[in-house]
Formats: structure tokens, C-alpha cells, sequence
């Protein structure tokens, strides 16, 4: 077989389809190509996203757990802070209360001995008149020895 | 070329006659030694491609290369799943070389019908036949390994004595006076599955190259218009073989799918 027109016609219909290919055919595979690879790209991207997220959010989960155990741990403090203060000041109240009841019935003591010792000066002096007036064998007037009386029950 | 018919006839039948050691002339021993080099290149060259990409492959962002590999794989994979459901590491595999090298050897119809032939006439070698699918015996080559592999995983599947019991119960019942048309009937079916399988292909084939060839006889018709035509022509037949060889790599792949999970139902 000769080289002749016939293989110079069918290489350059080669030529057509080969342009052909290039401009209908590759793009479409060209496409699908890109289409697959920004995909995967996104895909990945979105994996690698998610899991920084999920650690940021670790982090930040243990961060405010963190805070929270010291807020918590505050409140106890001042709570028992405020007991003992409050316990404090119950005990300083109630020795001031026993203190003064103390003084009221101290004072009630007092009163009560004072007016004890009154009636007794008195039921002395009335006993001592009597005792008098049975020695002396007369009535003894007690107005007019009142004042003596008195002085006696006074010395008494 | 000559203009007159006998030209074209004789230029056709050159084109149609393979390369055949010098010493065989004819008969059994006439390996066609194109069709084996240009499909043994080709899977070479499938090979090599599909494993360096997969060699590279990354589990990241592929690369445009490692992309086109993972489409097609995807493509393949996805047709067997449709109709294989079972254990994919063979059947896979099989089916997305049947397809690239189908497509491949296909694909070879598509350079210019004298193009290879030249190129090894200046090694004095006379006659060369591109497309390997075009020839029979590569077909048929083809389709005679998925039989043995039907039947192989006939029998894998049901066993020897099921795969009997089907041969011979199958289609029509268990009577004993239906097995011998029950055999006869799987028979037919059985070896019909082959010989559909490679007739398809290589008469596809081999019709397409006998068009370019006679498209081709219009740059040696003499005149300028018919030459204008031929371009026009060979190229409007290039444009719709893409399409075919596409499809018959594609029917190949699906029906040997087909045939091989066939193979494994239970009747």
C-alpha cells in the first residue's frame, strides 16, 4: 500500500474529531472531574471544621465547668461565713439577754430582802413596844413614843 | 488507490486481512499477531495506569488523575452492585477491566483506518488490523473465559449436585421424563450466553471499521467534492463510533455482571 490522499483525508478527519473531543466531550469529563474534587474538598474541609468546633467546644465546656466549681465553692464559703456570723452574733445576743435577766432578778433580790428587812424592823420595833409596854406594865402611848420607836427600829 | 470498484475492493480486503506469521499460512497456527500485540499493549497500559494511580492514591483531595480513576471505578462498582449482590472483590475487578479494556481496544477504531497499517508497512510489516475486538478470535477469547467463569461459579455457588439437579429440573420441573429437554434447554441457553456476548461485540466492531473503510474509498474516488465528502463523513462516523464503542464496552461489562450473578442465583 502506497502512501497516498487516502490516509492524508482520514488524518485530517482524526484532526476534526480530536477537536471535537476537545471541545464536547473533555469538558464534560473535565467537569465531572472538578465537580468530584471540590466535593471531596468540601467534605474534608467540613470533617476538619466539625472537629475543631467539637474541640473548641470541649475546651470551652471545661472552662465554664471550671468556673462553675469555683462559683460553687465561693457560695459554700460565704455561706458558712454567714453562719458563723450569724451564730456569733446569736451568742453575743444571748449573753447580753442572761445578763440582763440576771440584773433584773438580782434587782428583784434586792427589793424583795429590803422589803423583808423593812417588815421585820417593823414587826421587831411592834414586839419590842409590846415586850416594853409589858414591862413597864402600861400602855405606853405609841404616838407619843413614836418617834422613839423608830429610832429604835432603826438601830435595829 | 485506484477509483474503479475493484480498487475498493481489493483496498478493503487488505484492510481486512490480519497479520499472520509468514510461516503458518492459514490454519490453525495463523495467530493474528496484531490483534494480540495492540490488546496486550493496551491492558499494559490499563494496568500500568489504573496502578500508579491507585499506588498514589490519597484518602484526601484526589488529584485529576486519581479523580478520572475513582469516577470510573465508582461507575463500574455501582453497576455491579445493581445486579451482583454478594461478595464483590472478583466480580468488581472483573468487570472494570472487561470495561477499560473493552473500551480501550474499542477506541482503537478511531484512529484513521490507515494510520497503524502505514506506520508498520515502514517496517515492511503488510497487513496490520487496529482494533482487536474486531477480530473474532479476541471476542470470542473474551467471552469463552466469562463461560468458563459462569460455569465455575455455577458450580461454586449450588455445588455439583445442585448445578445438576438445576441442569436437569430447571425450567420445566423435576419430572424424569422432562430432564433430557430440561438439559437440552440449559445447553442452549448456556452456550448462547457466549456466543451472543461475542458476536455483539465483534460485529459492532467490525461493522464500524468495514463503514470507515468504505468512507475512506471516497478520498480515492478522483474528485475534490467526494474528497470534501469523505471528511465530512469519516468525521460524522467518528463522532457517532465514540458513542459506540462507549455502549459496547458497556454492554460487555454489564451482561458479563449479568451472566456471573446468574451464575449464582438459585432456581
Amino acid at each position: 500500500m502506497d502512501f497516498n490522499a487516502t490516509l492524508i483525508g482520514e488524518m485530517l478527519s482524526f484532526a476534526i474529531l480530536i477537536w471535537f473531543c476537545v471541545h464536547f466531550i473533555w469538558p464534560h469529563l473535565n467537569k465531572a472531574i472538578e465537580d468530584r474534587q471540590v466535593k471531596i474538598a468540601e467534605g474534608l474541609n467540613a470533617a476538619e471544621r466539625a472537629h475543631a468546633e467539637l474541640r473548641e467546644a470541649d475546651t470551652r465546656v471545661a472552662a465554664e465547668i471550671k468556673l462553675a466549681r469555683q462559683q460553687a465553692t465561693e457560695i459554700i464559703d460565704r455561706a458558712q461565713q454567714q453562719a458563723n456570723q450569724i451564730i456569733d452574733k446569736a451568742r453575743v445576743e444571748a449573753i447580753v439577754e442572761i445578763n440582763r435577766l440576771k440584773a433584773t432578778a438580782q434587782d428583784d433580790i434586792a427589793s424583795m430582802a429590803q422589803r423583808a428587812r423593812d417588815q421585820l424592823r417593823e414587826q421587831v420595833g411592834a414586839l419590842a413596844l409590846q415586850g416594853a409596854s409589858k414591862i413597864v406594865q402600861r400602855e405606853v402611848d405609841a404616838s407619843t413614843h413614836k418617834l422613839l420607836l423608830d429610832q429604835l427600829a432603826a438601830e435595829i | 488507490m485506484a477509483s474503479e470498484q475493484g480498487g475498493l475492493t481489493e483496498y478493503i480486503q487488505h484492510h481486512l486481512t490480519h497479520l499472520t506469521p509468514h510461516a503458518s499460512k492459514g490454519g490453525f497456527w495463523a495467530v493474528h499477531i496484531d490483534s494480540i500485540s495492540v490488546s496486550l499493549v493496551l491492558g499494559i497500559l490499563f494496568s500500568l495506569w489504573f496502578w500508579l494511580k491507585a499506588r498514589k492514591a490519597t484518602s484526601g483531595v484526589p488529584g485529576r488523575g486519581q479523580a478520572f480513576v475513582e469516577i470510573v471505578l465508582e461507575f463500574v462498582d455501582g453497576q455491579v452492585k445493581d445486579v451482583f449482590h454478594g461478595d464483590r472483590r472478583v466480580l468488581g475487578p472483573l468487570a472494570l477491566t472487561v470495561f477499560i479494556w473493552v473500551f480501550l481496544m474499542n477506541a482503537m477504531d478511531l484512529l484513521p483506518v490507515d494510520l497503524l497499517p502505514w506506520i508498520t508497512e515502514q517496517f515492511g510489516i503488510g497487513h496490520f488490523r487496529a482494533v482487536p475486538t474486531a477480530d473474532i478470535n479476541m471476542t470470542f477469547a473474551m467471552s469463552l473465559t466469562v463461560f468458563v467463569l459462569i460455569i465455575f461459579y455455577s458450580f461454586k455457588a449450588k455445588g455439583f449436585g445442585g448445578y445438576m439437579h438445576e441442569l436437569f429440573t430447571a425450567p420445566f420441573g423435576a419430572n424424569p421424563l422432562l430432564w433430557i429437554p430440561n438439559f437440552l434447554l440449559n445447553i442452549v441457553e448456556l452456550l448462547s450466553k457466549p456466543v451472543s456476548l461475542a458476536m455483539r461485540l465483534f460485529g459492532n466492531m467490525y461493522a464500524g471499521e468495514l463503514v470507515f473503510m468504505l468512507i475512506a474509498g471516497l478520498f480515492s474516488a478522483g474528485s475534490w467534492l467526494l474528497y470534501g465528502m469523505g471528511i465530512i463523513g469519516y468525521t460524522v462516523w467518528g463522532i457517532f463510533h465514540i458513542l459506540i464503542i462507549g455502549i459496547q464496552a458497556f454492554i460487555f461489562m454489564v451482561l458479563t455482571i449479568v451472566y456471573i450473578s446468574m451464575a449464582h442465583d438459585h432456581h
